[in-house]
């Protein structure tokens, strides 16, 4: 049942593909959701300026685009460095600027600055007192934050968290177009070969609803998790 | 008279990417991306109005049917729902044979599908959240008056929660702007596939994508400020007032 005239176990590695690339993403873009929220928040002039550009300019610019740019522009500017190091020090490399990367790189980056808006919005509603406390104990700054900003923060991000994880999830579908054999591409393919859109785009939406639905479950939990001492609301 | 062409070519002298020949390319594509993004937002707001009235019904068996239909539309990408229709509508029985055929050939038609049930299917969801969200008092005044339930939802609760919705449907439309770049996957000249011609033919994947980045800052820059405008004029009395 699951042959789909040859293209099962295909569609069934553009499935993982498709997973790995958004669970990659979403790392990258909590890292720097956190990084631009901590920039944002900074009373240096700089950083502030910085984190402010990049949301604003990556939020206004749709992800195809940036996408395309990155990836093709990608290889040129990789090769322009390889080529400097060649000639001014002798270094020899070649670095192959793949899809799966750009893909990577861009849609962790593109929802680094969503995430970004997220995270500054939960830190901001952690009471302040509750760091107070946290240096007249004694901590350190990186152990107020892993202890009791980041614990407390969560709470407030995760709806936020969850809802650009849906967005990012559909927005990996975009792959496809710079050349990832993601499980859009495979559908697309086997479509115009086969002549049956049907029986490939279907399935691969089915997949999609599925991933949502079992990551919405996963949300609820962690939410649960982090309502832990505020009442179980 | 100013020679405006001449002063353009004077400034595009020496620029081997962005002649006037190019540059008509992006233009051409400013029109095609305009037309799709305005035509579908304005097929999926009439859409979304009754979806959103029927959404909020308390009858299961006329709100779960739309429940579905956001679900499955909000839940998958629009590039599956665009390949879907692009490609499915040759199978659609007899369809060759009609008067619809040579519109549905081209790919304009079926992006515009495409791109009006996903929108409509957002603003059917952010409209029912702003008719939930309407004040008990105001529809027990409105009961209290007499009103039957159609003259209520038209007079008392559609017309606040068109003002309610507005904020969140600024971001719907900045966002269709956005997702229209797909238009280009499926062989539209819209602008991003203006930029992908430019970067074929050039190999200038910096200028070609970089100018077009631009032009749609700008673009949802204008949609910002045209829904702040709008939200200061239409939610004028949720302000707080300086005395």
């Amino acid at each position: 049942m699951l042959d789909l005239q040859g293209y099962g176990p295909r569609l069934i590695e553009g499935a993982g593909v498709t997973i790995q690339l958004a669970v990659l993403s979403l790392i990258l873009a909590i890292l720097l959701g956190l990084l631009t929220a901590t920039a944002k928040m900074s009373r240096n002039w700089f950083l502030h300026r910085t984190a402010t550009v990049y949301t604003t300019v990556i939020r206004g610019v749709p992800d195809l685009v940036l996408m395309m740019l990155l990836f093709f522009g990608g290889q040129i500017g990789v090769n322009a460095i390889s080529d400097m190091l060649y000639d001014h020090y002798d270094i020899d490399i070649y670095i192959n600027f793949n899809a799966f990367a750009a893909g990577v790189l861009t849609i962790g980056f593109i929802f680094g600055a969503y995430m970004g808006e997220t995270f500054r919005g939960a830190f901001m509603a952690v009471d302040n007192g509750q760091i107070e406390a946290g240096k007249a104990y004694g901590m350190s700054s990186a152990l107020v934050f892993r202890r009791i900003r980041f614990p407390q923060m969560m709470r407030h991000a995760l709806p936020g968290l969850s809802n650009n994880w849906m967005v990012l999830l559909k927005t990996t579908a975009l792959v496809s177009v710079i050349g990832l054999t993601d499980m859009v591409r495979v559908a697309a393919e086997a479509s115009r070969a086969t002549h049956e859109p049907f029986t490939f785009l279907l399935p691969v939406a089915a997949a999609y609803l599925l991933i949502a639905s079992v990551s919405e479950w996963i949300f609820v939990r962690l939410q649960k998790r982090y309502d832990i001492g505020f009442g179980g609301q | 008279m100013l020679d405006i062409s001449a002063w353009f070519n004077d400034l595009l002298a020496g620029n081997v990417i962005f002649t006037p020949d190019t540059l008509g390319y992006y233009w051409e594509g400013l029109v095609t991306t305009t037309q799709l993004v305005f035509l579908s937002l304005v097929a999926g707001l009439i859409l979304a109005v009754p979806l959103a009235v029927m959404r909020s019904s308390k009858h299961k068996w006329i709100s779960l049917p739309i429940y579905f239909y956001t679900y499955v539309f909000r839940g998958t990408p629009l590039l599956i729902q665009l390949y879907i229709i692009y490609y499915g509508v040759v199978f659609v029985d007899g369809i060759q044979e009609t008067f619809l055929w040579p519109i549905l050939r081209e790919a304009f038609y079926p992006a515009l599908i495409a791109f009006t049930l996903n929108t409509a299917a957002y603003t059917t969801e952010i409209f029912r959240g702003a008719i939930k969200a309407t004040s008990k008092g105001e529809i027990e005044a409105a009961r209290a008056y007499g009103m039957s339930q159609n003259l209520m939802m038209r007079r008392i609760i559609l017309p606040s929660a068109f003002r309610r919705a507005l904020p969140a449907y600024g971001n719907e439309v900045i966002f269709m702007l956005h997702a229209s770049a797909i238009a280009s996957v499926v062989t539209l000249m819209d602008l991003t596939g203006a930029a992908r011609f430019v970067y074929a033919r050039f190999y200038a994947p910096f200028d070609a994508f970089l100018f077009v980045a631009v032009i749609y800052l700008c673009l949802t820059f204008a949609i910002l400020y045209f829904f702040r405008f709008l939200e200061k004029k239409l939610l004028a009395h949720l302000r707080p007032q300086n005395t």
